[in-house]
């Protein structure tokens, strides 16, 4: 599965509840549907998926706000993740 | 560094914008002792009126109960008025510990430790027992003072939907790796006044091997046949690891909080809870009128039974006006209207008809989940609650919301 249609998948199923929808540039944090609490989890997922290391200072609440900039981050750390 | 120009601008621009983003909080100055009906000047410099008080903690209206005021003059009067000391250096008094072994008797637990707020039992709790080997797994609408405490702590931290035990469930089977993993849960969820399934979360907490924290703060006194907490209400008394929660609400609600549990999760609180040790003992006035209001709550449930039919009555009222409330059993009881700006001109036309509520809106509560908070207490009697019926149906009239669905509010008002 691509990369965009991963993290698509993980965000449904771990923040929304069934019937919502999210796209690549559907505001994430700034909107409410996740928490910047909450989004530690992501950073998990993301880190043990690309095999990727996302320092403090790089997983600021911007940098997660939609599947686009995520999708950035991950190539930041590993350019050749899919 | 002199607070020059440039920083004054620098925090005034923070404010304005924060006013700016409709986020503004503004204190009403309450010209009477705390209860149902009371005097309030709002706006600032405007003269005090009378209003109906429907948006205090004071669950058991024990706030200004003469018994409770009694204890606590006699307090002042035998035990003085400050510590100068936190607990372990000469802040302990036989009083402290008399209050901490009446909560440890109520909560059906093994110890208590007082802190100075349920904030800072929060604040300190986790980083006192937990380290970078374990993890923490938190309802997603827990409360701020969780989260800070959370966020304390080296532990690592995790969260799950809402009450959604499936959920949970699964997070419990992915970090079965750590060396323990601990539940965290508020009993009564504080905006939408619904009860955290502790039944089914002390079973998953027996199969995957983890402990189960609760703040209780919005049930202590009054949920549960006994008023004991959620813990009681779901029948697991005993297996709630450690309890937070506070004497600011429904226990005479001045100030202090405190942790009870198991023996040792409280001994190491009292070893290691930096906020423990760091402030101030809680005032022996309040503790004095604290273990009065243990008296009070242990001795009868006329209180509590008061406030629960009080709450059914009220719901009933808003639900046969047409108003759209969230399911709860609690006496936090959310009239949703989905959209801020109705949220915040309901309240205001409330208060000129003499019933003091609060409209909350994100980020306090989810976006397009606006809505007037009201909290019912033992001390409103019947008039009470029919005056504020009457004001809440011809509000509820004039933005013609009555008897209209989500769906309805939202096409007329917008999310």
């Amino acid at each position: 599965m691509a990369m965009q249609d991963l993290i698509i998948e993980y965000i449904k199923d771990e923040y929304l509840e069934e019937d919502d929808e999210v796209g690549l540039d559907t505001p994430l944090i700034s909107s409410g549907i996740v928490d910047s609490f909450s989004m530690v989890s992501l950073k998990t997922f993301l880190e043990n998926k690309y095999g990727i290391s996302i320092p403090d200072e790089k997983a600021a609440p911007e940098a997660f706000d939609t599947v686009r900039k995520i999708i950035d981050l991950v190539h930041e750390f590993n350019p050749d993740a899919e | 560094m002199a607070y020059s120009e440039k920083v004054r601008s620098t925090y005034k621009e923070l404010i304005d914008g924060i006013r700016n983003d409709g986020l503004f909080k503004e204190e009403r100055y309450i010209h009477s002792e705390q209860g149902v009906e009371i005097k309030v000047e709002f706006p600032a410099g405007s003269k005090p009126r009378d209003v109906l008080n429907f948006c205090a903690n004071n669950y058991l209206g024990l706030s200004s109960h003469p018994e409770v005021i009694k204890a606590a003059h006699e307090g002042l009067d035998m035990r003085g008025y400050g510590m100068s000391s936190v607990r372990f250096i000469c802040g302990t008094q036989d009083i402290h510990r008399e209050l901490e072994e009446k909560l440890t008797a109520f909560l059906e637990t093994e110890d208590t430790v007082l802190f100075a707020s349920c904030m800072d039992a929060n604040a300190g709790m986790f980083e006192a027992i937990l380290t970078a080997e374990d993890v923490m797994i938190a309802d997603r609408l827990v409360h701020a003072s969780v989260v800070d405490g959370m966020r304390l702590c080296p532990a690592k931290h995790d969260t799950f939907k809402h009450s959604n035990m499936e959920h949970l469930e699964k997070k419990l089977q992915e970090h079965q790796d750590a060396r323990y993993r601990m539940i965290i849960t508020d009993g009564v969820f504080s905006m939408d006044g619904d009860m955290a399934k502790l039944d089914v979360i002390c079973d998953l907490a027996d199969k995957y091997d983890a402990m189960v924290m609760v703040d209780d703060s919005h049930a202590t006194g009054f949920i549960g046949k006994q008023g004991k907490g959620t813990h009681e209400h779901c029948g697991v008394l005993g297996r709630i690891d450690a309890i937070t929660t506070t004497l600011g609400k429904a226990l005479g609600g001045a100030s202090g909080g405190c942790v009870s549990g198991r023996a040792e999760l409280v001994e190491m609180c009292r070893q290691r809870a930096r906020p423990y040790l760091f402030s101030n003992t809680v005032a022996p006035v309040v503790v004095a009128a604290a273990n009065k209001v243990m008296d009070i709550i242990t001795a009868t449930t006329e209180r509590r039974d008061k406030l629960e039919e009080s709450t059914k009555y009220w719901r009933a009222g808003l639900e046969s006006a047409g108003f759209d409330l969230k399911e709860s059993q609690t006496p936090i009881v959310p009239i949703m209207l989905y959209n801020a700006k109705l949220a915040q001109d309901m309240a205001r036309d409330l208060f000129d008809e003499g019933v003091y509520v609060i409209g909350f809106f994100f980020p306090v509560v989810a976006k397009g989940q606006a809505r007037i908070r009201t909290q019912i207490s033992a001390a409103h009697e019947k008039e009470h609650l029919d005056k504020a019926l009457e004001a809440f149906t011809k509000i509820g009239a004039k933005y013609d919301i009555l008897g209209k669905s989500k769906d309805d509010i939202v096409a007329k008002y917008g999310l």
